[in-house]
């Protein structure tokens, strides 16, 4: 199929409607608005619902009960917005049901502003939500990854029963980019033993926290999660082989970091990059082989160094972290080859 | 026949609705004896009940219902 | 006349002795069965004792968050528009934490059914005033009675509804056989507005709350014929035409 030059909000939202999701429901803000409005004319075309909901509050209550049917259903918001559907994501995940929620995250607490962040990796990360349960939450980086991972998002949802996030931010779904997207495919709703659609003669379905009809509910949770866990960590490493300092970083600070990398080398740094891509979990796993590393850097748009922590986590603390931080001020390859220049010659102070 | 039938004894909470409501005051609760769940079950005079579901439409624990029997049974 | 417990009930409820929960769970089951439909039918639970119904009730159902039932519902409905989808929801939650999808749903003529218990106040929680808590009424949170000035005046859930042009809206209570069986007719219409499409239907029913109100069984039945009643009128509110 032919490439076409998209934003990334549209991409992802025609690659939802590709993979067969024919219910929307959500509510406008910036930076994901345009999500939105292509539904609103798309999923007519296609006889699907696109339901612009009184709030993010009744919007993932509307998604909770299209994925009960067994439909793919997604919804999109920011930050503001994303922290009203915790307790609906808690409630979806509680009852094992396969969802895509989108996060474009724009900078700040509170009101905050609409321009570019990284700081709701916490939120989205550790989970907003009461409870003990996860979020599968994969970063994309590019206007293509966003599409190919709202494709993989379903599938991955339906296969553990779980909501999937997909935690975008500012840059990577307001740029246009060529895109390839997804074939078209037909999503079946019945094909799910447990997807709602009245008892008929048989035994009714009730779709609520599973604690309540599992007797050893404990030991299943622990298990589901740590079997994705295991099998389902993503990420990219870049000339990570040699490399004494390895850049970490995810979403637009990866393509940031990747340029940064590039520059360092060819002043001869032995730097390299890990780009996580799925967040939870966390790809540990990229941090075994890396027989020459002395320190990392964690490059995130935050100013709290939200990632430093599970960067920590994985490594095993065993080199220092280094972090590069953006808030309301944001950096650019320059900077980050600046950070890299003070962490190798010892100017700079360590995280962990 | 149609006859009263207390089909669920041990749903019965004796919040006396049925026993209020019968148009005959053929119900009544048992004196000497209580149920599963700890209270004195609705029971039916025979005598006096003609069966016309009154107390199956009040009762809000589905103690009662109108069945065919067959004979005396 | 034979009477059977709907197969939907198929198993002792968990409310209090004398709670209206158990009628209104039978009796939306019985319309239901009655209606041949209790096979596609799709429910959104409420939180609060409402949520006690899944445990005992036999339709397909999704427990949704505290308020949100509405919602959840409107979900299934714009997924599966041939199924009969109704919420079944408490005061507290349809009302009060949940006014918004309530009133939402409403607004976009969704083509559900609510089945809403108002027994005046936050039932599972221990008594708590409710939106719909009568003026002067003693409460856990209003011990020397609601104060209309501080609090608000009960809430008249069918004049809000009424303008926002509904297929049906209906208030019934379950104080004798009499009115059980008008409040079972009400249920049946609101699903026939929902089975022919005519849109949004709700049903308020007056429900005793024994425990949390310090009466017996029957005295709350006979203080919502005396006290509820006359704040809360029953009866049909809206008709659309052919109901």
């Amino acid at each position: 199929m032919a490439r076409q030059l998209m934003k990334g909000n549209e991409a992802v939202a025609e690659a939802a409607v590709r993979a067969g999701c024919r219910f929307f429901a959500g509510y406008p803000i910036t930076p994901q608005s345009e999500v939105l409005e292509y539904l609103s004319k798309r999923m007519g075309e296609v006889g699907g619902t696109f339901l612009q909901s009184e709030s993010e509050l009744a919007g993932i209550s509307m998604i909770y009960g299209a994925a009960a049917c067994g439909f793919r259903a997604f919804t999109s918001s920011s930050g503001p917005g994303y922290s009203l559907m915790q307790e609906g994501i808690s409630y979806i995940a509680s009852a094992e049901l396969p969802c895509l929620l989108l996060d474009v995250q724009r900078y700040g607490s509170g009101l905050g502003d609409i321009f570019i962040g990284q700081s709701d990796y916490w939120q989205c990360v550790k989970n907003g939500g009461h409870g003990d349960y996860r979020s599968i939450v994969y970063a994309p980086n590019s206007v293509q990854e966003i599409a190919d991972l709202a494709v993989l998002g379903f599938e991955k949802a339906e296969e553990y029963r779980n909501p999937v996030t997909l935690l975008s931010d500012a840059s990577i779904s307001q740029m246009m980019e060529p895109v390839e997207l997804p074939e078209m495919r037909e999503h079946d709703p019945d094909q799910f033993d447990w997807a709602l659609k009245g008892k008929g003669t048989g035994e009714s379905k009730r779709h609520t926290s599973v604690m309540y009809y599992m007797s050893d509910y404990d030991t299943y949770i622990q298990s589901k999660y740590r079997e994705i866990e295991g099998k389902e960590q993503r990420w990219e490493s870049f000339q990570t082989e040699d490399a004494e300092l390895v850049l970490v970083a995810y979403g637009i600070s990866s393509r940031i970091c990747a340029e940064a990398v590039a520059l360092s080398r060819a002043r001869g740094r032995r730097v390299g990059l890990i780009r996580p891509i799925s967040l939870y979990p966390f790809p540990v796993k990229a941090f075994e082989p890396l027989p020459c590393v002395k320190a990392y850097l964690t490059v995130e748009m935050s100013k709290l160094a939200q990632m430093a922590e599970d960067v920590a986590l994985a490594s095993g603390m065993k080199h220092p972290i280094y972090t590069k931080t953006g808030g309301t001020a944001l950096y650019d390859s320059a900077e980050v080859c600046g950070e890299i220049e003070a962490v190798l010659s010892g100017e700079a102070k360590e995280a962990f | 026949m149609e006859k009263l039938v207390i089909r669920h004894e041990d749903w019965c909470k004796n919040c006396e609705f049925c026993i209020r409501s019968c148009p005959k005051g053929a119900l009544s609760a048992a004196e000497n004896r209580i149920n599963a769940k700890g209270y004195p079950p609705v029971q039916v005079d025979y005598e006096k009940c003609i069966a016309c579901g009154v107390c199956f439409n009040v009762c809000p624990d589905y103690v009662f219902e109108i069945a065919e029997v067959s004979g005396n049974g | 006349m034979l009477k059977t417990i709907p197969k939907a009930c198929f198993i002792d409820n968990k409310y209090c002795p004398g709670c209206g929960h158990g009628i209104a769970n039978r009796l939306v089951a019985e319309v239901l069965e009655e209606m041949g439909r209790d096979g596609d039918a799709l429910a959104a639970i409420a939180v609060g004792c409402a949520s006690l119904m899944p445990d005992t009730f036999g339709i397909d159902c999704v427990q949704a968050q505290h308020g949100r039932a509405a919602a959840v519902a409107v979900g299934m409905k714009r997924c599966r528009p041939d199924k009969l989808v109704f919420t079944y929801q408490g005061d507290g939650d349809a009302l009060a934490i949940g006014f918004s999808e309530t009133m939402y749903a409403a607004v976009r003529h969704e083509n559900i059914t609510v089945i809403f218990v108002n027994n005046g106040n936050f039932g599972m929680t221990g008594g708590q005033m409710a939106p719909t808590t009568l003026e002067g009424q003693r409460t856990t949170t209003s011990p020397r009675g609601r104060d209309v000035r501080t609090t608000g005046d009960p809430m008249n859930i069918m004049e809000l509804l009424k303008p926002l042009d509904p297929a049906y809206l209906a208030r019934g209570s379950m104080t004798s056989n009499a009115e059980i069986l008008k409040t079972k007719k009400y249920i049946r219409t609101a699903f026939e507005a929902q089975e022919r499409g005519v849109g949004y239907s709700f049903v308020e029913i007056l429900s005793p709350c024994p425990t949390n109100w310090g009466l017996s069984a029957m005295d709350a039945v006979a203080r919502i014929r005396a006290e509820v009643v006359p704040v809360y009128p029953l009866g049909e509110f809206v008709k659309k035409e052919g109901l």
